[in-house]
């Protein structure tokens, strides 16, 4: 093979390269940063992000303009928004697991731990992003619905509404499907599949209701099927955003559930970080 | 420098990597051979600290590369072109790697002109060819600046054009001071690239060493000489004359000769004397590719064999009467659908009419029986 340009055979430096760029040792605000600019600049986590806030928002405002003040005698204001939510929460759980699972899938995690071989930085800034970003978009969407229902119908019909509270309820909700978006993510991490990770979510939240009638038919399995029915994800966030409920003195209370989301999160986010940091990829 | 000691890699029972050390050196490029399935990826990944060794350790500088303290900064890698998220475009995928390590902003926009890929900075890396993905991946190992570069086939997919400009990049680097590994399946490729050689064969380091040295070891250049036709016993004379003069001299299947141990002069001058006229007498001298293929045959991997096809052709019958003009037997349509009939009798060997389109096939109806082609013969 004859080329054109032979170039000059190297002078072999022994004394090696020496960049002239600066060098900052790179930090968690570094991981971040690189984090929202991953998250910003694909269509999927964009539009999947989009859709929660339109469903919140959008079935929330519908509700409110369709209600009068005499609706919300025993509802808190921020009950439109929790039909939304109901539904949203299901985009935010699409959001956790595809913020780790479309790097395993186009291989682009191999680019992510060469240029960052310090795996934790990038997953906790996963974490933290995805953590961010939903918890502002969730309640921002809960508090503009909330906020409009309580203008067009604080009126004497709707009786007295502890506004406080009803914010403090609403915030609560949010925090749940954060909560909810931070598991997505560990359990993607954990199965590293697209499709995997959100069928695994969507069995954790949506078959426990369903587990609970059906083990509610036969009498011997009757209490399991009222645990489930008591502690399931649907269930918490009724009963965070404060809504009436039939039997009061058997369900458990706010804290119990989050609790309980709390504990089941932080283990799978522990097992996401050992995996993380012994897995080939 | 990458210096690996005793790396090994097994995946259950099989082993990908075996007892594999070597380094890499600043100031040249080192090229990284073997046959497909040899170990050379798990070898980069397991430098690169993406895959953990079964045994042994590789450090980078010194250090395992998960413990470099700003490992972007000091080594760079292209491992996979594929390994973008296509919906993103090229530039923030590299302002996203940039930012991991607090890599200014401009100094994307100078990796992008480097590889020349400014104008496509903002589409989607999904609509990118192999040869852009390359460049993008190149781009990416750059950003840093870093002083250790791993490329796994860097030239996959690039134009002619481009294969020049990763030769010229790689070799300036290297000159640069830096310590660069390069993966290669283009022996002629590496030839004029690399200065030094690894090469390794299912997962074992066969060897390492320049590439001069490479050649010369494992390959001989030879002499081929052809006599003229027109004297009946002039290749006869020759090699005699040849062997008696001390060369070794193989029979090439179109009657040249392979020669080897006398010089191209005396080879003519042997001629002379012996009064044989030549046709032909050119020197070869053996090249990378002739050297990989010797040292590595016996560590392949995958060894391809000739496809038979045996299910598509019916021996060939044995006599063929020449004057034979029978026109073939015409084939019903049920049969010719039936893919697996036995032949019809006297099918003259031909166990079904290959339908004209495979359409045909699938609808059952069969072909007109071919116009006649054994008349060919």
């Amino acid at each position: 093979m004859t080329a054109p340009t032979q170039p000059a055979a190297p002078t072999g430096n022994p004394a090696g390269y020496v960049s002239p760029l600066p060098e900052a040792r790179p930090h968690l605000g570094h991981a971040i940063a690189s984090e929202w600019t991953k998250m910003t600049s694909v269509r999927s986590t964009v539009w999947t992000l989009g859709s929660m806030v339109a469903l919140v928002a959008g079935i929330g405002l519908f509700a409110v303009t369709r209600t009068t003040s005499i609706d919300y005698v025993n509802m808190p204001f921020t009950g439109p928004a929790l039909f939304g939510l109901l539904v949203g929460q299901l985009s935010v759980m699409t959001l956790g697991v595809l913020t780790i699972t479309s790097e395993h899938g186009t291989g682009l995690i191999r680019t992510t731990f060469t240029a960052a071989p310090d795996r934790f930085r990038v997953l906790t800034a996963k974490y933290v992003v995805l953590a961010g970003v939903t918890f502002t978009a969730v309640a921002g969407s809960v508090a503009v619905v909330g906020l409009t229902a309580a203008v067009l119908h604080n009126h004497a019909p709707a009786g007295v509404h502890d506004l406080r509270a009803e914010l403090v309820g609403g915030l609560g909700g949010s925090l749940y499907v954060t909560l909810l978006g931070v598991l997505a993510l560990a359990v993607g991490t954990l199965v590293r599949h697209s499709a995997g990770g959100v069928v695994a979510m969507l069995g954790i939240v949506l078959l426990p209701p369903l587990f609970g009638g059906m083990f509610s038919i036969w009498e011997a399995l009757e209490p399991v099927g009222v645990l489930f029915l008591r502690y399931n994800a649907p269930a918490a966030l009724m009963q965070l955003f404060g809504l009436p409920n039939t039997d009061v003195a058997t369900t458990p209370g706010d804290w119990v559930h989050m609790a309980l989301l709390v504990v089941l999160t932080g283990t799978a986010v522990a097992f996401s970080y050992v995996t993380t940091g012994r897995r080939d990829v | 420098m990458i210096e690996a000691v005793g790396l090994t890699k097994r995946y259950g029972a099989k082993t990908a990597v075996d007892q594999l050390s070597f380094q890499v050196r600043p100031g040249h490029v080192t090229g990284f051979l073997g046959p497909n399935g040899s170990g050379k990826s798990t070898t980069m990944r397991m430098i690169l600290g993406l895959d953990r060794p079964t045994a042994g350790h590789v450090t980078i500088n010194g250090m395992p590369f998960r413990e470099l303290p700003n490992a972007q900064r000091h080594v760079g890698a292209l491992l996979d072109a594929k390994a973008v998220h296509g919906g993103r475009r090229a530039r923030t995928h590299l302002l996203a790697l940039a930012q991991l390590s607090g890599i200014p902003e401009k100094r994307v926009d100078e990796v992008l002109g480097v590889v020349g890929l400014q104008d496509v900075a903002r589409q989607r890396t999904k609509a990118f060819s192999l040869g852009m993905g390359q460049r993008l991946g190149i781009a990416a190992a750059l950003l840093g600046d870093p002083q250790v570069l791993l490329f796994d086939e860097p030239v996959n997919g690039l134009d002619p054009e481009g294969i020049l400009w990763v030769r010229n990049l790689m070799r300036q680097l290297a000159a640069e001071g830096r310590t660069v590994f390069v993966s290669s399946h283009l022996m002629s490729e590496m030839a004029l690239t690399a200065d030094h050689l690894i090469v390794i064969g299912r997962g074992r380091l066969l060897a390492d060493m320049g590439v001069q040295e490479f050649i010369t070891h494992n390959a001989a250049g030879f002499a081929r000489v052809r006599a003229a036709d027109t004297a009946p016993h002039g290749t006869q004379t020759l090699g005699e004359a040849l062997v008696k003069a001390g060369g070794r001299v193989l029979r090439e299947p179109d009657g040249a000769l392979r020669v080897t141990g006398l010089a191209l002069p005396q080879i003519s001058d042997l001629a002379h004397e012996a009064d044989v006229r030549l046709w032909e007498l050119s020197p070869h001298k053996a090249s990378l590719e002739e050297a990989y293929m010797r040292l590595t045959q016996s560590a392949v991997e995958y060894t391809s064999t000739e496809d038979p096809r045996a299910e598509l052709f019916e021996p060939e019958p044995l006599t063929v009467p020449a004057w034979e003009e029978d026109a073939p037997p015409e084939v019903p349509a049920t049969t010719a659908a039936a893919f697996y009939a036995p032949p019809p009798p006297g099918a003259g060997g031909r166990p079904f009419l290959m339908p004209r389109r495979p359409g045909d096939l699938a609808r059952g109806t069969g072909p007109e029986p071919e116009p006649e082609p054994e008349d060919a013969r």
